[in-house]
């Protein structure tokens, strides 16, 4: 019988760190993944973290930068434990052994990044996230943590009002087996995969996000979607906030700074979707090359570049051809990241018993409609930590549940269902991820307004019906992929749901949330989150207030 | 544009498990990488092909595989730079590793050695406040080490991984090399020691394969080398490989030709239990003619070797300018 404490499901930042702290409290935890904790996407950030590390920058200048960005729809007092113990956590990283890049005297160096008043972002060149993702997991194998490496959870137990395990798949033998838990973590990241185009992982499958909705646990402002200014129009690969920080320009097809005219003080460095949403009218209205606008490095000193974006050069020239020391490069806004998530407390807990969340997964909310560059990082490590040792205070002298039998055999019917249908009359999952992928980006992406959401709606309804018939070529146990993405494809249809209810609720504009039929920010009636609970005929919303302490909503311009 | 790959499959479920050769066409666009065209395979055309991928952006160190014989990150791989004219482009599971399924290796033999350094900071005690003061130029020193994802490229082409299962092996060794350049770090000393020892930076061959390999110019070699040099300088010469070097130079220097026997005595030290346990080889190579004894039992120098003194000299003094 395998049954821990404390299992986190997802060895990212957030999960480890969350395993690191639970552990650390003596009791029995575990971590499962579907992959080798060092493939995890936490890998993919680029530019570093936040934190008021200077004397003369306190930690409230950082939140207010925050609130903000969030365009006030973050909760005021999740934003204020995240931004002071922001400094506190680069010292604890620091120590572990994260390199971040240094100033003259040895310390840690800052560098600017979009949306905030000044320089407040610790990194190591641009490969910050890789850095502290391969640091943290030498913690781990310090630790000895266990780990159910390449195990895929197919659904949590929820047991008397709370979840006290999963069943998951062994990946490597193909077995499904019952962990029993007395408290599980998801600490699952984005779900980038139910877009076509994103900057995501192909892991990045918001299985979390499903899983929590079906066990009746809400997800919170689900609309509020990134698309980051700075992608690749080839495979939507990153290019780092940090080069608009090192002073890179964007121009559009008449060689123009166009940002002067969205956002004449910040220009560049404005938040993410405000730049996003300006490069995508530059490119509506014509002025692209190739439905796309340039980023220009060209100006920047040569070591700077070599030095500090060295990563996105190799990008440029791997995946476009361009040598951004020579050319400027094509970019276009890309999906990147969901502010929304599965509804927890500034502790990690979700509304239901049992079940905590920490990372891109949760929505606590610190990023409310719109998340600051280099925040993430240091949610995932703040709210992880916090996951982590809530779950353990919970856990602490309950029993573990009897589950019986029967709910490990209903999912091995499930999947015994799909590996017997027959390929020839069955849908194939690539296709409908592709559809669904498609959609999302056309309806639900910078610009929505309520006849696209309502046409995403039904497209989306029609491919779950038709994903009742999907099936796989793959008949095996072994590492048998086919059906893993199979099983993917259905968790990201129910986010695909939720993200479109929530954006046809929200009948405003704020943050990554623009309507084109409700182009005002309206506090009087949406000063509030969007909660989506699953129900028995669909997705059913619900309002929460936001939480504000010092900061009161104002106009919001950069 | 049309690429045709040929892919070496394994499925460890048939019947009589063997590996086999599976030719895939797929109308991808021009810039398509491998990876690519390995998703295209698997979600439209056979969806038993398993394969490791997730970024797509060479940051995960999944995708690693052998692309036309050599190792390589997939995502990182033009598939137009791999096809030549006529030829299918051959796709291989990584090496030195075992196979799982089709392009799916064990890493557990990869992990495994990365664990054998010690892979974690032992900060120097007591630890400050605030953060550790650390030059810049050395933090730019370790991001060319942490630059690493773990993909196995090294391992899967290392040719001393390849003979000698106990080399801790390229990766693993330009990891502990990010430790021993850390001046955060406590055991130093400690480490030097242990990756002087048996398996470690003295049984590398310097076949160069893991510097070519590297999808992210780690240069494990490299990395190996300045390890050598740090442990020299800081003492660490009680082992076959310091004292293999020092023999080398020494021999060279005063004969100008090397005197093999004499290398190998020397090397092992003067410990009789460990020449002993040398006698069998020693005899072996004398039998396949590998000793050169055939100019008689005593080594001489050679003609004006009185030059290569000298060229020891002027390295020396250029050393020390």
């Amino acid at each position: 019988m395998l049954e821990h404490d404390v299992l986190v499901v997802g060895a990212g930042l957030a999960g480890m760190q969350a395993a690191l702290h639970a552990a650390r409290q003596g009791v029995s935890v575990a971590i499962l993944t579907k992959v080798h904790p060092v493939r995890s996407h936490s890998n993919a950030a680029q530019g570093g973290i936040n934190a008021a590390m200077e004397e003369d920058d306190p930690w409230e200048d950082h939140a207010y930068d925050t609130v903000k960005g969030s365009d006030y729809l973050g909760d005021q007092d999740a934003i204020e434990v995240l931004c002071s113990e922001a400094p506190e956590t680069i010292i604890e990283l620091e120590h572990m052994g994260v390199i971040f890049n240094r100033g003259s005297r040895g310390q840690i160096d800052l560098r600017a990044f979009g949306g905030q008043a000044r320089k407040r972002t610790c990194y190591v060149a641009d490969i910050t996230g890789q850095v502290m993702l391969h640091v943290i997991y030498e913690q781990l194998m310090k630790a000895g943590t266990q780990v159910y490496e390449e195990w895929f959870v197919t659904s949590l137990v929820r047991q008397n009002d709370a979840v006290c395990g999963v069943i998951a798949m062994d990946l490597r033998s193909g077995e499904l087996h019952l962990i029993k838990a007395k408290a599980v973590i998801l600490c699952t990241g984005g779900s980038g995969r139910v877009y076509e185009p994103s900057s995501n992982a192909l892991i990045c499958t918001g299985d979390g996000y499903a899983q929590a909705y079906r066990v009746g646990a809400p997800l919170m402002d689900m609309e509020m979607v990134q698309y980051h200014p700075t992608t690749l129009p080839g495979n939507g690969a990153l290019m780092t906030e940090g080069a608009r920080g090192e002073g890179a320009y964007l121009i559009n097809a008449n060689g123009e700074r166009f940002m002067e005219r969205y956002a004449p003080n910040m220009m560049e460095l404005a938040s993410r979707d405000v730049v996003s949403r300006a490069e995508q009218t530059e490119i509506n209205e014509g002025r692209d090359i190739n439905g796309c606008v340039l980023l220009d490095v060209r100006h920047l000193d040569r070591n700077t570049i070599l030095q500090k974006l060295s990563q996105i050069r190799e990008l440029g020239l791997e995946y476009e051809g361009v040598d951004i020391i020579e050319e400027p490069c094509p970019v276009r806004p890309g999906m990147h990241y969901m502010m929304g998530g599965i509804k927890t407390d500034i502790e990690g807990a979700t509304f239901v018993k049992g079940l905590y969340s920490a990372g891109e997964a949760a929505c606590v909310s610190v990023h409310g409609g719109n998340r600051l560059g280099a925040n993430s990082l240091l949610d995932t490590l703040v709210y992880g930590k916090r996951a982590g040792t809530s779950a353990v205070l919970y856990a602490d002298g309950i029993p573990f549940a009897d589950v019986p039998e029967s709910r490990l055999q209903e999912d091995r019917e499930h999947i015994k269902g799909i590996l017997a249908r027959n390929g020839e009359n069955g849908e194939r999952a690539a296709a409908l991820r592709l559809a669904m992928g498609q959609t999302m980006h056309q309806h639900v992406g910078v610009f929505r307004d309520q006849a696209g959401l309502e046409e995403a709606q039904s497209i989306i309804a029609a491919l779950k019906e038709r994903y009742r018939n999907v099936s796989v070529d793959d008949k095996g146990k072994v590492f048998n992929t086919d059906l893993l993405f199979a099983l993917e494809v259905g968790l990201m249809l129910d986010v695909a749901e939720a993200i479109v209810a929530s954006a046809l609720f929200r009948a405003e504009s704020r943050g990554a949330h623009y309507r084109t039929d409700f182009p005002d920010r309206n506090d009087d009636d949406w000063l509030k989150h969007t909660l989506v609970f699953s129900g028995d005929s669909g997705p059913r919303l619900e309002t929460l207030p936001v939480t504000i302490t010092q900061w009161q909503p104002a106009r919001r311009t950069y | 544009m049309r690429f045709t790959l040929n892919v070496r499959r394994y499925d460890p479920e048939a019947e009589s498990p063997a590996p086999y050769w599976r030719e895939y066409t797929v109308d991808v666009p021009e810039n398509a990488t491998v990876l690519d065209c390995l998703i295209y395979v698997r979600e439209y055309v056979d969806g038993t092909l398993a394969v490791r991928c997730s970024c797509r952006s060479a940051i995960c160190g999944s995708c690693m595989m052998r692309v036309n014989g050599q190792a390589r990150l997939a995502c990182a791989t033009k598939a137009k730079d791999m096809q030549e004219a006529g030829e299918a482009i051959t796709v291989e599971p990584g090496g030195n590793m075992p196979v799982l399924k089709d392009l799916i290796v064990d890493m557990d033999v990869f992990w495994n050695k990365i664990r054998q350094v010690k892979p974690w900071l032992e900060p120097v005690q007591p630890a400050p406040e605030r953060e550790y003061l650390v030059p810049n130029e050395t933090i730019l020193d370790l991001t060319v080490a942490m630059n690493c994802v773990m993909c196995g490229a090294c391992v899967s082409d290392c040719t001393s991984l390849e003979v000698d299962k106990n080399f801790i092996g390229p990766a693993a060794l330009a990891k502990a090399y990010r430790f021993v350049d850390d001046p955060r770090d406590e055991a130093r000393q400690e480490r030097l020691e242990e990756l002087s020892d048996y398996g470690g930076v003295y049984d590398c061959t310097h076949c160069f394969f893991c510097v070519e390999v590297c999808p992210k110019d780690v240069a494990p070699l490299e990395r190996i080398v300045e390890i050598r040099e740090r442990a020299q300088s800081a003492g660490v010469e009680n082992n076959a490989g310091t004292r293999h070097a020092k023999a080398f130079e020494g021999i060279i220097r005063d004969s100008g030709i090397l005197d093999e026997p004499m290398l190998l005595l020397k090397s092992i030290g003067m410990n009789p239990v460990e020449q002993m346990k040398n006698v069998p080889g020693g005899v072996r190579l004398l039998r396949a003619g590998k000793l050169p004894l055939a100019s008689g039992p005593f080594h001489h120098k050679i003609p004006g070797h009185g030059n290569v003194k000298r060229l020891f000299e002027k390295v020396e003094a250029t050393q020390e300018a």
